[in-house]
């Protein structure tokens, strides 16, 4: 490809190059590959554990399998959120463009993943609970982490001005950080239908131990995905973004 | 072995319903992301490029 170009302040830091979208577009090109087979691996491996090896719940038969999803979705859907408002946030501070663009990228791909941990809690409440819905204090606030992410989106696509986008969204991502500690801690702090930590659930060290492998691996497979998903969302706004430069157009004209 | 047939497997117990529609949608939900950003990237490749090819013939 183009030849790499570097101020000399990226001289002197030379990681900082890829700050810039030009030098970034094509390492992240080179990038989705790898992650797109870890993730690949990592979910045969973690369904395979999920149906295969965790043998039957004593108590809640077999729709207790619907954590080896739930469990890592919900991880992921606040992960992602914090990840999201840190990019908001270095974006906002140094007015870096293309952490901007990774904040964006990211969201769609966070409230995926929160609808999942809300439609397999609903799907794993109802056999267990008796309801698909309660308004407990878990899963109202993670309802409400879908409700930012939406509000990031729309506010970011409302705005013309993709400056003016990433100040206003940035300032909400920031501000909605405060609902993840609010989520994670719901179940010590208020009266819940929902159970504590889920890596505690322990009966037996060997299945919970197991258990704990399965959702370990699911996790690691949906944050390959996330990646690899990402950088392949974000190399298009990098295009979209930097459609008057000469690299862009080169690069559009090469193929199409 | 949990299982000891592929309708047993299915079956899930008594939670097929439930245990499927969790994977399932999973499933759905991030096989539909994957194909809006592939459909995207397409889209706007292609009207950048057409944009580029106007910018030249303009210029010539």
């Amino acid at each position: 490809m183009s030849a790499e170009y570097a101020t000399s302040a990226e001289k002197s830091l030379p990681w900082l190059k890829f700050a810039n979208p030009r030098n970034f577009y094509p390492l992240a090109g080179k990038m989705i590959p790898w992650f797109t087979a870890l993730a690949i691996i990592f979910t045969l491996i973690g369904l395979y554990i999920s149906f295969f090896v965790a043998p039957t719940d004593y108590k809640q038969g077999e729709s207790y399998r619907i954590m080896f999803i739930h469990v890592p979705a919900a991880w992921m859907s606040m992960f992602i959120y914090i990840v999201m408002a840190c990019y908001a946030a270095i974006g906002l501070i140094w007015n870096i463009k293309l952490s901007d663009m990774m904040a964006g990228a990211l969201a769609p791909t966070g409230a995926i993943f929160t609808f999942l941990a809300l439609w397999t809690g609903a799907f794993w409440g109802r056999p267990t609970w008796g309801a698909y819905w309660v308004w407990d204090a878990r899963l109202t606030s993670e309802l409400i982490l879908l409700f930012l992410y939406l509000g990031f989106i729309s506010l970011r696509a409302a705005i013309d001005d993709p400056r003016r986008a990433a100040r206003a969204s940035g300032l909400l991502a920031l501000v909605g950080v405060i609902n993840v500690p609010i989520i994670y801690y719901s179940v010590k702090w208020w009266n819940t239908l929902h159970q504590g930590a889920s890596v505690s659930v322990t009966e037996s060290p060997k299945m919970a131990s197991i258990m704990l492998t399965a959702m370990a691996v699911m996790a690691f497979a949906f944050w390959m995905y996330t990646i690899a998903v990402v950088l392949a969302r974000v190399r298009t706004d990098i295009l979209e973004r930097e459609r008057e430069a000469v690299w862009v157009v080169e690069e559009v004209s090469r193929t199409a | 072995m949990n299982w000891e047939s592929f309708s047993d497997f299915i079956q899930m117990g008594k939670h097929g319903f439930y245990v499927w529609s969790s994977y399932g949608v999973t499933a759905l939900f991030l096989a539909i992301e994957i194909l809006l950003v592939r459909r995207k990237r397409q889209v706007v490749r292609k009207r950048l490029a057409r944009l580029a090819r106007l910018d030249t013939t303009l210029e010539k």
